[in-house]
């Protein structure tokens, strides 16, 4: 295992396809590309603020979202971190929905309460993201408890950062989770920087994925820019949690090409660097490239997806400009399941 | 308001059997924490439910209290209904995020239910500043959390079952000079809903508003100061969040006075907000400035001595009573 580093030059790109259905392939690809044009679209009206609150852009991540939600049903959970655009939408968040809610819409999956670093839709089973490093994973980690106790067959997967991988609760809960075998996928989407701090500069050991497998758990590094390797890593993974085998830890090294937060004019790392992981390792244009290699996907087919991720992202921004803010009256409603009575409220 | 199940018991037994009684109607019910199955918990609160719920239900946890509360929480809003037991409520700071930042907004964002309940021993005792400290008023500060701290055997079951059947994250404390407290509990129908303080004893002169440990304290107070022909009437919350100001207030506009008795750090605690909200409502009524009675500001030392010196005693709340009516009477003897 490796820490997170720049692949060496001239090291395989390609993406193996074997024993994938080119439809799924097709599907994942579409996938990402909605990410990426939701991200793309949003960042901006961040800067200018029609988006409030700034964002964290996941664009560079997509193929870890989509990648490990590939093996996921409705009934399966999924809850992530501060950024985790791509992984809401890949668990299949209606992008009007996580739109609405960026815009603090009544009509946003919080009703404009949660922002982006909250989004959630119970009935796709992605059960939040998260603003707090690591904690993420403790809703998985609670989701896989009472999977567990129901042994309905589900499992959850938890995703956090290379920077979450620092907090003692994350090994709580894998300890947790490999103590009491539960159905748990944990996710640590290694993006070589805790907002600025290099993994090399704040973590001792070998790799987060080296670290993981002293709580006796399957450990695994993959290539988080290969959508069908992070998809075979989390097939197995959900093979295990769904048979009762108890969890696995899946390591995706990954890179975001764009700054912590949106608008971010960092020194941290080199232009050329990020230019290097957008030209070599964007998950989507070797998704689209091996696509083309094995005859799977031309040049207009890859037109309209990318048609069809610009009209879902466009429509999307439309109704969440055009919807109703909340009632101010009501920003004390709902805090309890029943009608709270607070003095002073009124 | 007893059912003919009712009897005599400890305050943690009570509490046991309100959970025993609502984990055979519930099977989403679990409980975990360290300690449970085998030991019953520190302070003898789920004795016996190990053996006869199994260890699926009652599960023994690592030390790791971020992880307990983190998977209750998630499982809370997937179904289950657990109980965390982190037998002290101090080891709630290991899991402050959990509760405060996860738990208690789940609702406010998405308008899942988060049917969890916290419980932890606390108040002050021997055992030195890490294991003694008040919080109630921390929690009772979060939007999202309920707060029990019943004082009797009989509101320790009936509010775990109300717990048990809501929808609400809760914080259960029990104090620990409590725990063998002893009295009456219900039957397996006696609910005590959260938000409803109760009347101990009524009296005309003097409003006494206490909590937990101060409750029997009050009440013993009240007993000292009627062999005076001073009548205390003494309010016990039961819940500090929702808190029941209404009766506060009601009990307050007979009285005209009113001494608010936490054992609580007086300095920022739940008793400033009792009274800072009875002057605002009751200025022109109020015969006297509201006092209160509460710990000194200083973590809670070992040695017996230093102990004593910090804890409020029921002559705390004999002496203010009796300053608010001397006030409130110009001087004149009642």
């Amino acid at each position: 295992m490796r820490a997170h580093t720049v692949p060496v030059e001239g090291e395989d790109a390609g993406i193996d396809l074997s024993g994938i259905d080119p439809a799924d392939a097709r599907d994942w690809l579409a996938r990402m590309l909605l990410i990426r044009e939701f991200e793309s679209t949003a960042g901006p009206l961040a800067t200018s603020g029609e988006i409030p609150g700034g964002m964290h852009a996941a664009t560079g991540q997509e193929a870890v979202a989509v990648g490990i939600t590939s093996v996921l049903g409705p009934e399966d959970v999924a809850a992530a971190s501060h950024r985790s655009h791509h992984v809401a939408l890949a668990k299949g968040m209606a992008p009007r929905s996580v739109m609405a809610e960026l815009f603090g819409k009544a009509s946003g999956c919080a009703g404009g309460r949660g922002g982006h670093m909250h989004l959630a839709d119970f009935s796709v089973g992605f059960d939040g993201s998260n603003g707090i490093v690591g904690a993420g994973l403790g809703i998985a980690l609670g989701a896989a408890f009472a999977q567990g106790y129901r042994q309905d067959g589900h499992c959850a997967a938890g995703f956090f950062g290379d920077g979450g991988a620092n907090t003692g609760r994350v090994w709580e809960f894998v300890n947790l989770a490999a103590a009491w075998k539960l159905p748990l996928i944990v996710v640590c989407e290694n993006n070589g920087y805790a907002v600025e701090t290099p993994v090399g500069a704040a973590m001792a050991g070998e790799s987060v994925a080296n670290r993981a497998a002293g709580f006796g758990l399957p450990a695994v590094q993959v290539d988080g820019q290969d959508v069908a390797a992070v998809h075979r890593a989390a097939a197995d993974a959900a093979r295990r949690a769904r048979a009762g085998d108890g969890p696995t830890f899946i390591e995706a090294l990954t890179y975001r090409h764009l700054g912590h937060d949106i608008g971010e004019r960092g020194q941290y790392r080199t232009t050329e660097e990020v230019e290097w992981w957008q030209t070599n390792r964007d998950p989507i244009n070797r998704m689209r490239v091996a696509l083309e290699k094995s005859g799977d996907l031309d040049e207009a087919g890859f037109a309209d997806l990318a048609a069809q991720a610009t009209a879902r992202v466009k429509d999307a921004v439309e109704y969440a400009a055009a919807a109703p803010l909340p009632d101010p009256a009501t920003v004390t409603d709902a805090v309890t399941s029943f009608a709270l009575k607070v003095r002073g409220n009124q | 308001m007893t059912t003919p199940a009712s009897k005599r018991t400890t305050l943690s037994r009570a509490y046991r059997d309100g959970l025993a009684e609502e984990m055979a109607r519930d099977d989403s019910i679990v409980v975990l924490g360290t300690d449970l199955y085998e030991r019953g918990g520190h302070w003898a609160q789920v004795t016996n439910l190990g053996p006869q719920f199994g260890r699926d239900r009652v599960r023994n946890a690592p030390i790791s209290e971020a992880a307990m509360v983190a998977a209750g929480v998630g499982a809370a809003m997937n179904g289950l209904r657990p109980v965390v037991d982190l037998n002290f409520l101090d080891f709630a700071f290991g899991a402050m995020d959990e509760i405060v930042n996860q738990a208690a907004k789940v609702r406010y964002w998405w308008g899942r239910p988060v049917p969890l309940v916290v419980r932890g021993t606390t108040g002050f005792a021997g055992g030195g500043a890490q294991h003694n400290n008040p919080i109630e008023s921390w929690f009772g500060h979060v939007p999202g959390l309920l707060m029990a701290y019943p004082s009797t055997p009989y509101d320790a079951k009936g509010l775990i079952k109300s717990a048990m059947r809501g929808e609400d994250p809760v914080i259960f404390a029990m104090h620990k000079m409590q725990t063998g407290t002893r009295g009456e509990a219900g039957g397996p129908d006696d609910l005590v809903p959260f938000g409803q303080a109760v009347i101990r004893r009524p009296g005309r002169d003097v409003t006494v508003v206490s909590y937990g440990v101060m409750a029997p304290k009050a009440l013993a107070a009240a007993d000292r100061l009627a062999a005076d022909g001073i009548e205390a009437e003494v309010i016990d919350l039961r819940t500090l969040m929702p808190l029941d100001l209404d009766l506060v207030e009601e009990s307050v506009r007979r009285t005209r006075t009113l001494v608010v008795a936490a054992e609580d750090y007086r300095h920022g605690g739940v008793g400033a907000e009792i009274a800072a909200a009875m002057q605002e409502s009751l200025f022109r009524e109020l015969d006297a400035p509201v006092l209160r009675i509460g710990a000194p500001f200083a973590p809670v030392p070992h040695s017996p001595v230093l102990l004593e010196a910090l804890t409020p005693g029921a002559e705390d709340v004999e002496r203010l009573a009796r300053e608010v009516v001397k006030t409130a009477t110009g001087g004149r003897p009642q």
